[in-house]
């Protein structure tokens, strides 16, 4: 009888020890694939209130951002400038502050990128892509590191202060786009001189996807290994936990705050970088095209891990390629995909007030159950 | 215009404080109600834009730009209320689901406003205080509308509320203690929710304002970020109604530098001039905040000063 009872606890905990880091994890997976379930959910109630078919809405979404070959292709081309957006979001997201202005990086990466480019025409690529692309990275790491310093140095709300930087950035490029910079033989938008085709990133090869999309995963990669496996982000994770004690422990909380800053912007203005050496050819207002904002969204839905930054701005991508074909076979307006991202991230951010709630996902708590 | 020369700006400048700064005013109101009562609705820059297109939609299809200045103000509180109600819930970030609500109402605005960006909505009427001037453009600069002395007068009317009444004394217990108001018997996450509903209201009708008086037509850049401005001015405004009057007109003409100079011919480097308000923000938060000491008047329970 004793025998029997401890055989049978003990084959309890060894499935206890096996299930529990397993339901200790599936809880950051599982509450936001609810919570995105959720937002689709009241979504597509909201499309049914006007007449308009659900089922619809999904099947086409699934058609042409997913269902072929050459909506994969669309889908990924959109996804690289997603995922730089993303990390601006995620990095300083870690340390406790939301920053949402990676727009304005995205901007003035662009135009930096542009800018050179056009003093640059003559040169190899080679020389000139290097030049440009770290060019669009400092411009970039400047504008959102200013906001850190801002954060760290006078206690400025960094929320509100990257935001309003946003519209400043805008500004300054239809100022720069429109003055400065502007090629006058082109009659059409103001844009910056055209890059020639010796200045401009290709597709990898065997695809119709850029390189910005590799070098996005490859930043998405870096990203997590340092924040999960280097001592940096170990302290960064310290800090963004409690920003008083990792005070206390000597974390040099202020180079934490500039840097993890400072490396979102850039990689924001890499996203303006691929924009423009890519997809426009020149720097022009289409830089201004909402990815910052996406980003915001995505970042959040990933909680802030880099990882899974890349499945979730594949899924927005998707949202975003099939935009144009919804609006004509749905006769819906453009902002509808704007209002679905605006219910998903009130349905993700409620789902915050279910961490810890559900006894399946806290091993500890399962052996007081009778 | 020729014979004022550049006399001309700062008449279209003070006038366009006047005209621009009435949105700022009503957004900077609603905040301070919600702030005080210790949380922060970011997403007021969305109710902004929801409150223009409903007032725009509403003053067309009934002919009646004061019912259209109702319904902004009902739409801005119905959004006042969802944050107030998911806020209300443990471990939810209150900045975070203002972002979200920003994005919901700009996408919502857009989704519903699209059939309206072309019909013309009547205009809310405003007093010509400028009769006495023989100069149309003095004329013209203090044209001002009735919104804006309701703006105005509310501005006392809520900085007497805080100071005197049972209501205001509330709202300020729960903004700066929530163990206090629990001990006094208030219920916090209630009064928040309230008093975030009816600072929606004022987004609301200052998003009317935008849409029905000045620039006075419905379309999807309607708001560069007054909003997020206003909140930012609460800030600088150190929570004082009153005080958001005089960060509002200041913010205004800020505001209406670029369009006077464009109006006096002066284009070179516009765009430069458009950030104009937004460079006073920054700079104003900048010189206000601090790492070290507790801002003056701000709550205690507010999320973005403890």
């Amino acid at each position: 009888m004793t025998d029997q009872s401890v055989s049978q606890g003990s084959l309890a905990s060894a499935r206890v020890a096996l299930l529990a880091p397993v339901a200790r994890r599936a809880e950051a997976v599982v509450l936001p694939i609810a919570a995105l379930l959720a937002g689709f959910l009241v979504f597509s109630l909201f499309l049914l209130i006007q007449g308009k078919s659900p089922t619809d809405f999904f099947y086409l979404v699934y058609r042409a951002g997913f269902g072929t070959a050459f909506s994969w292709q669309n889908t990924l081309s959109r996804t690289a400038p997603l995922l730089f957006a993303a990390l601006c979001v995620a990095l300083p997201a870690r340390l406790g502050l939301v920053v949402i202005g990676g727009e304005g990086a995205i901007v003035l990466g662009g135009v930096a990128t542009g800018a050179l480019g056009a003093a640059m025409l003559g040169s190899s690529g080679i020389v000139a892509l290097p030049l440009m692309a770290l060019a669009g990275a400092v411009v970039g790491a400047a504008w959102i590191g200013a906001v850190g310093a801002m954060r760290y140095f006078r206690g400025v709300n960094e929320t509100i202060a990257s935001l309003l930087m946003a519209y400043i950035a805008i500004s300054i490029m239809n100022h720069l786009v429109e003055g400065p910079l502007r090629d006058p033989s082109n009659p059409n938008k103001p844009s910056t001189l055209s890059l020639t085709d010796e200045l401009r990133i290709g597709d990898i090869p065997g695809w119709d996807v850029h390189w910005g999309l590799a070098a996005g995963l490859i930043c998405c990669v870096l990203t997590w290994v340092l924040i999960e496996r280097t001592t940096w982000g170990f302290a960064a994770r310290i800090t963004g936990g409690n920003i008083r004690a990792a005070q206390v422990q000597g974390l040099p909380v202020g180079w934490l705050i500039l840097g993890f800053t400072a490396l979102g912007g850039a990689f924001a203005g890499l996203a303006g970088f691929f924009e423009v050496t890519a997809v426009h050819g020149s720097a022009n207002s289409s830089l201004a095209a909402g990815f910052g904002y996406t980003g915001i969204l995505i970042a959040f839905l990933a909680r802030h891990n880099a990882l899974a930054i890349i499945p979730v701005a594949i899924l927005l991508a998707g949202f975003e390629a099939s935009s144009g074909l919804i609006q004509r076979r749905m006769d819906l307006p453009d902002a509808t995909m704007l209002v679905l991202q605006g219910f998903v991230f009130i349905a993700i951010l409620l789902s915050d007030t279910f961490y810890g709630r559900f006894k399946a996902f806290a091993p500890e708590r399962w052996s007081t159950s009778p | 215009m020729n014979e004022l020369g550049l006399w001309a700006i700062p008449i279209a400048v003070l006038g366009g404080a006047i005209r621009v700064s009435t949105p700022f005013l009503f957004v900077s109101l609603g905040e301070v109600l919600t702030e005080r009562s210790g949380r922060i609705n970011l997403g007021l820059e969305g109710t902004l834009v929801i409150g223009a297109m409903v007032g725009y939609a509403v003053a067309y299809l009934s002919g009646s730009p004061w019912l259209g200045v109702l319904a902004a103000a009902a739409a801005g509180s119905a959004f006042g209320l969802i944050h107030g109600l998911i806020c209300s819930l443990p471990r939810v970030n209150d900045i975070a689901i203002g972002i979200a609500m920003m994005i919901l109402g700009t996408g919502l605005a857009f989704y519903f406003g699209k059939p309206f960006v072309q019909p013309v909505a009547p205009d809310l009427p405003s007093i010509p205080l400028g009769w006495w001037s023989s100069i149309p453009q003095v004329e013209a600069a203090l044209n001002v509308n009735v919104l804006f002395l309701i703006g105005a007068a509310a501005a006392f009317a809520l900085w007497w509320m805080f100071k005197t009444t049972r209501i205001g004394l509330v709202i300020r217990v729960v903004g700066d203690s929530t163990d206090a108001a629990r001990a006094m018997g208030l219920r916090p996450a209630v009064v928040r929710t309230l008093a975030t509903m009816a600072g929606g209201a004022f987004a609301g009708v200052g998003g009317a304002y935008l849409s029905l008086f000045y620039p006075g037509s419905w379309n999807e850049g309607i708001s560069s970020g007054q909003g997020l401005m206003a909140v930012a001015l609460v800030i600088f405004a150190r929570w004082n109604p009153v005080a958001c009057f005089g960060a509002a007109l200041l913010f205004g003409g800020a505001g209406a530098l670029g369009p006077s100079l464009q109006s006096v011919g002066i284009s070179q480097g516009y765009h430069l001039f458009f950030t104009a308000p937004y460079v006073l923000t920054l700079g104003v938060l900048i010189a206000t905040s601090s790492t070290t000491r507790a801002m003056t008047g701000a709550p205690g329970e507010l999320s973005i000063t403890k």
